[in-house]
């Protein structure tokens, strides 16, 4: 069973939400992200996402575009975020991984080896975040044979391709809080609370929300109608705040203390 | 022949849609607005009006004797684009972009720009329709092109500085996604070349099949035959296959798309998507490409910020592989004696970017004969690279 479905039966016997935070690989550096991706666990995180940084990140914010320019000074590439998995179960981390990158990489890589790939490293799923429905085909009869899941998003707009999206579905269903793209923000998608509710009726998937949730009262909010809440710029702003400590000896523990306080308070 | 984009917007594997599912309807609604009102004789007829009334068309078909006499046998001919309002072929494209934009009910239009061009084509639209307009333009690039920023402001465009990534107009454009992304209920993007997210890369080219139409036309009455060579510049490549398209079924008639080699194909400074790109997806379709062996994108170099990009249009990409059109690099070096040979010889200051074409035609002179009939699109005029040229010859002639 893949762990994504093992750890959303848990959370549902437990009538639990999944907290599923992201952060991007590489920022500010591979080392350090593994050494974060422990904290998260430590701060109640069900499942993380691990980003893989992008010359041009289409659908995200300033704050992820950021992290991503400082993980590409050095190089980091789709492979070395598979290995920062590796990484991370060998330093004992249980959680499930989903891999989220853009399209073009996943391309260059090849699919059959990035399939081949995924499995070998431990990663339970994937986010593409520029792939829609229409493109997906091919990459998603690959990811059945490799029994990775690959995680649709819907839209606010999305409207009657809602049921098409999310038709076969596995994992779970990223629902997008608002029109634009990831960041925090104070206001959300005025019929959000209908649009989640347009999905579930087309699913019995657990379903989670994500762009641009950043605090613990959004992350409450929206624990009470989805499965899961994503938590993504919020942390990698925290990062950021953290990287003089993190690249200080002397402070490293405090850096990583600091990430992983922000996280706790979020689980509700 | 098949009519291509099939409906998935594929050009044989090229093309498609790679875009945030966010703007999947609305990329969807407009290739339903465009096909309705494309087909709606009203549309035509007042697109028509906008073309010949506001832009000057039709554009002439210049015999360009003193450059034929210079360069050899062969007759040479200019599409003369640059004589279009705004000064280049970019208005077209605007014109009808603007005019669909106002019949689907949006009054608010963006659009990304590199030197201006496009910014300065769109800006006067939305002048010209009465829309609000926002222009992405890359941080460098405003520095560069301050008088085009100018321009637009004048316009009443809001210019907006894009500070993400290389600060050029490959991060203009991904700005201008990320913008419309947050405002698709109210915002129409007049997107500038035959690049991106079907249905822009047909949209685009059929609202830029004008110049070859009318090229055909004028050849067949000024020659009474179809030219042996039809030679276009390309960065993203809508002049190219504006002029390409209405003569793809002519097999005798030989397409020739010219990139930027900017310092050398053999250097690190160029934009040869073709010459050393390889397939990938970037903003939205899948295309030939400048990217690293991980599929991060890379940074183009040319001369000519039209040309200065490191994708191509996906037709364009078709066509080289199923070999209907060639396509080859020029250097800046080239494309600067180039647009020096066609001040002298004819009094015309072409842009950079069409600059590129003529050289093409420059190193094809020598093996063309007198029986030869070579169109070259001059996709624009060159007033807005006088101040570049200056600074890259110190302000002297060759």
């Amino acid at each position: 069973m893949n762990l994504i479905d093992q750890t959303f039966s848990r959370l549902k016997e437990a009538r639990e939400t999944a907290l599923i935070p992201f952060l991007t690989i590489g920022d500010p550096d591979v080392e350090t992200s593994v050494e974060i991706i422990a904290q998260l666990e430590a701060a109640g995180a069900d499942i993380v996402e691990l980003g893989v940084p992008y010359s041009d990140p289409l659908a995200d914010g300033p704050v992820i575009q950021r992290a991503s320019q400082r993980a590409l000074k050095h190089q980091v590439n789709i492979r070395s975020c598979m290995e920062a998995a590796v990484k991370a179960r060998s330093a004992g981390v249980k959680l499930p991984f989903i891999l989220f990158t853009y399209y073009n990489p996943v391309l260059q890589f090849g699919l059959d080896r990035f399939f081949d790939e995924v499995k070998k490293h431990d990663i339970s799923g994937l986010i593409i975040p520029d792939l829609p429905v229409e493109e997906s085909a091919e990459l998603l009869r690959r990811a059945e044979a490799a029994e990775i899941h690959v995680i649709p998003l819907v839209a606010p707009t999305s409207k009657e391709r809602i049921k098409s999206i999310v038709a076969g579905a596995k994992g779970f269903i990223y629902c997008v809080s608002s029109l634009g793209v990831t960041g925090e923000r104070s206001s959300f998608y005025e019929g959000v609370e209908e649009f989640i509710g347009q999905v579930k009726e087309f699913t019995d998937t657990p379903v989670a929300i994500g762009f641009g949730i950043s605090n613990r009262e959004q992350a409450e909010r929206f624990s009470r109608i989805c499965d899961g809440v994503v938590v993504g710029s919020a942390i990698v702003r925290t990062i950021e705040e953290s990287i003089p400590l993190l690249q200080n000896a002397d402070t490293r523990q405090d850096g990583l203390l600091q990430i992983r306080k922000f996280v706790s308070q979020l689980k509700a | 022949m098949i009519q291509l984009p099939d409906q998935n917007g594929r050009f044989g594997e090229f093309g498609g849609r790679f875009v945030p599912e966010t703007l999947m309807n609305a990329l969807i609604e407009l290739e339903e607005a465009y096909h309705r009102y494309a087909e709606d004789p009203s549309f035509q007829e007042e697109l028509s009006y906008l073309l010949k009334q506001y832009s000057g068309r039709e554009t002439p078909l210049y015999y360009a004797e003193r450059l034929s006499k210079h360069l050899g046998k062969a007759k040479i001919y200019l599409k003369r684009e640059d004589l279009n309002h705004t000064g280049a072929h970019k208005i077209n494209n605007a014109l009808a972009q603007g005019v669909l934009a106002k019949r689907m009910g949006k009054n608010k239009v963006i659009a990304e720009t590199g030197a201006g061009q496009h910014g300065v084509a769109t800006a006067t639209v939305a002048a010209l329709l009465g829309m609000e307009c926002k222009v992405f333009m890359g941080e460098e690039d405003t520095k560069r092109q301050a008088l085009n920023v100018f321009r637009m402001q004048l316009l009443g465009a809001e210019v907006v500085p894009v500070t993400s990534g290389s600060r050029t107009l490959k991060d203009a454009g991904n700005e201008a996604l990320r913008y419309w992304v947050s405002n698709v209920d109210d915002t129409f993007y007049i997107l500038g070349s035959a690049v991106g997210p079907h249905p822009y890369p047909m949209m685009v080219r059929n609202f830029q099949r004008i110049i070859g139409d009318e090229t055909r036309r004028q050849i067949l009455e000024a020659e009474g035959r179809l030219p042996d060579h039809v030679v276009a510049a390309i960065g993203g490549g809508s002049n190219a296959i504006g002029m390409f398209y209405p003569f793809i079924e002519d097999k005798g008639v030989a397409l020739i798309g010219v990139e930027a080699a900017g310092k050398g194909v053999e250097t690190a400074f160029h934009a040869a998507t073709m010459s050393k790109g390889t397939k990938g997806v970037f903003q939205g379709s899948m295309s030939y490409l400048l990217q690293d062996s991980f599929g991060q994108v890379q940074e183009a170099f040319s001369i000519s910020a039209g040309l200065d990009y490191p994708g191509v249009g996906p037709e364009h990409s078709y066509l080289k592989d199923i070999e209907r059109a060639k396509y080859v690099p020029v250097t800046d070096q080239e494309a600067l004696d180039a647009l020096q040979l066609l001040c002298r010889t004819e009094g015309i200051i072409p842009a950079l970017e069409s600059a590129h074409a003529i050289a093409q035609v420059v190193k094809m002179a020598p093996s063309l004969g007198s029986e030869d009939l070579v169109v070259i699109c001059l996709s624009g005029r060159g007033d807005k690279d006088v101040e570049s040229i200056m600074a890259y010859t110190g302000g002297k002639q060759a």
